[in-house]
């Protein structure tokens, strides 16, 4: 099976406070730590427990800047067979859409029978892997927790819904499948594995490689901008005990009794 | 504001999901005069219930029933609303697993903008909406301007628009005839219920329950010696299952189980909407982080900003001291 799988360089929210800059443009992206979004490197390991099983190959690609090579290169010594850069000026700004019309075009020149995307990365929105299929007419299925891969053209899926409830339908190939956390245990990658596909080569494409029109990415093409970052008032908000750890201690016990925490 | 405003109610054995109370507040935000219609598929007369108690809220209900719309699944269901939706409609959607797997595809069918996850709305300006999301797991927002002269699809935080009386004496407008074929290349099998646990975190009115923040898996006893001292139940966020460290039963959240204990206490969880969307009946929460930034003490009552690993173990040892 042809698989591709699309991933994305996010700041690690766990390794990181994320604080608004001064004039609330961005972020404050100094010190931040980034790594492969949390979703995606659920969907690199499914794709390669799938390649493994019944044969074919893994390509991981992105959307991004020159540092994207980094998240590449990392799952590519998770295993997967290759890896693709789509980087271009004029990407920058792109909306959701934009983001899928850059994929799209780098699909339309493989043939790929499984093409998956983690749920959702680092601004919510889960809005890549369906607007993808969309544009490709590709049947779609968000937040996959199970994948059974058959003899023939379809493949049975699970989709994680409300209450940890499970649906299963049986979806026809090529599809897009959103890979929700959870679907495995995704493999540890250790320095020496980073050091073997260290000198591996990672094509790199352009705007005009893709002929993707210059109007349909980037910031021109975007109906959706976002404007600013923004703290939003605190509104009432946690009281937050002050003091030594101990006083902190007794305070919080004293509460915990009165509202029956403690028995 | 002349473009039509929709709304597609969610239900469940013939009852209308809350969303749907939700949904014509938030497009009052954006057209307040505008006539607000909804769109109900499904089949049978559990479809027939939901649209007449659709029709005391909506001033119009369109009915799409069809045998394949038993069951929602989106890939039918974005089939049926392209064949039904004027162009430049505004379709508004809840941000379920529903809403998540139709609307990014349902945008680019009708060539209209998406706007995600959305939970605040400011207003229009010419055809341009202005929205509030959320980014990076709630630590920051962001104001959205989206160009809605083509249209546009706007998934819904559930709870971020609260309902109000909105009533009306609507009519039922039988659209099933439009709908189309109904079929679709993804076939919906079976739902399979989530896996029942050892232990039912639902029936405690004391939660200690651990987040990411706790980093180890070893480091779940500091919570477990908690949760037996004052003589609570431990349950966690989902990153904790996803790890394998504890059993999905004791997930709460959206995509785990609903409770509503007395007491809350949580230990390096920063807040998440998924997770908060299972944390029901107003209980006192404790929220201990490091963080002095995480979303979790928007909500908490009472706020300890240290480091858990150190803090929980002095904690356990007073109230034992105490005991
Ligand atoms: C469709 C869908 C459904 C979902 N359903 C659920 C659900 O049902 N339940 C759920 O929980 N999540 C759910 N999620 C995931 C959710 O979006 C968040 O990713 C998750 O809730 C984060 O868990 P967390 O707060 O434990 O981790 P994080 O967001 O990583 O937060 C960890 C917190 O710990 C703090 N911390 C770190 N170290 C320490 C320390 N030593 N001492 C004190 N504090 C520390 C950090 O400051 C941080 O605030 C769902 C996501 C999707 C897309």
């Amino acid at each position: 099976m042809e698989i591709l799988v699309c991933v994305k360089r996010v700041p690690d929210t766990a390794e990181n406070e994320i604080v608004v800059n001064g004039k609330g443009t961005d972020i404050e992206r100094g010190d931040l730590v980034y790594s492969v979004n949390e979703w995606d490197n659920y969907a690199v390991e499914e794709a390669i427990q799938i390649r493994d099983r019944v044969g074919g190959t893994v390509t991981v690609v992105t959307v991004g800047d020159g540092d994207s090579e980094e998240i590449l290169r990392r799952e590519m010594a998770m295993g997967a067979d290759k890896g693709i850069l789509l980087s271009d000026d004029a990407f920058n700004g792109s909306d959701g859409k934009g983001v899928a019309t850059i994929l799209k075009s780098e699909i339309a020149k493989g043939k790929y029978d499984l093409i998956l995307t983690g749920a959702q990365a680092d601004d919510g929105a889960a809005q890549v892997g369906g607007m993808l299929a969309a544009m490709l007419d590709m049947p779609y299925a968000s937040l996959v927790n199970k994948i059974e891969t058959g003899s023939g053209n379809t493949i049975k899926i699970g989709r994680e819904i409300e209450g940890g409830n499970q649906e299963m339908s049986e979806i026809d190939l090529p599809c897009v499948l959103s890979i929700q956390t959870g679907i495995n245990e995704p493999r540890y990658v250790g320095i020496r594995g980073i050091r073997k596909v260290a000198s591996v080569e990672i094509p790199v494409h352009g705007a005009g490689d893709l002929g993707v029109a210059a109007g349909s990415v980037g910031a021109a093409g975007a109906k959706v901008k976002r404007v600013d970052y923004f703290i939003p008032p605190a509104g009432e908000g946690a009281e937050i005990l002050e003091g030594s750890s101990d006083e902190i201690a007794e305070k919080l016990i004293e509460l915990l009794k009165s509202k029956g925490g403690i028995k | 504001m002349t473009q039509p405003i929709f709304a597609y109610i969610a239900h469940k054995n013939g009852v209308a999901d809350d969303s749907a109370l939700e949904l014509i507040v938030a497009a009052k935000k954006i057209d307040p005069s505008a006539s607000v219609t909804a769109i109900v598929c499904g089949n049978g007369a559990e479809l027939d219930s939901v649209c007449t108690a659709m029709s005391a809220v909506y001033p119009d209900v369109w009915k799409v029933s069809n045998p394949a719309l038993a069951y929602p699944n989106a890939e039918v269901i974005r089939g049926v609303l392209v064949n039904l939706l004027p162009a430049s409609a505004v379709t508004l959607v809840p941000h379920d697993t529903f809403g998540m797997d139709l609307s990014p595809g349902l945008s680019i069918k009708l060539n209209a903008a998406f706007v995600s996850d959305v939970v605040g709305i400011e207003g229009v300006d010419g055809a341009v909406l202005k929205a509030v999301r959320q980014e990076f797991g709630g630590q920051v927002s962001t104001h959205i301007h989206c160009d809605m002269a083509s249209g546009v699809v706007l998934n819904i935080r559930s709870g971020a628009f609260l309902a109000d009386d909105s009533k009306a004496s609507g009519a039922v407008t039988d659209k099933s005839g439009q709908a189309g074929d109904c079929k679709a290349k993804r076939r919906f099998i079976e739902v399979v219920a989530a896996e029942v646990g050892d232990v039912d975190i639902t029936k405690s009115d004391v939660l200690v329950s651990v987040g990411r923040g706790i980093e180890e898996q070893d480091n779940i006893a500091i919570a477990q010696e908690l949760a037996d001292t004052i003589g609570a139940v431990v349950s966690c966020s989902r990153p904790i299952v996803d790890a394998k460290w504890l059993e999905k039963a004791r997930q709460v959240g959206t995509s785990g189980k609903t409770v509503k204990p007395k007491v809350y206490i949580a230990l390096g969880i920063s807040g998440s909407f998924q997770h908060l969307g299972g944390l029901k009946g107003n209980p006192f929460i404790v929220a201990i982080n490091k963080n002095p930034k995480a979303p979790i003490f928007q909500v908490a009552d009472i706020g300890v900003v240290l480091d858990l690993l150190e803090f929980v173990p002095e904690l356990t040892e007073k109230i034992k001291e105490m005991k």
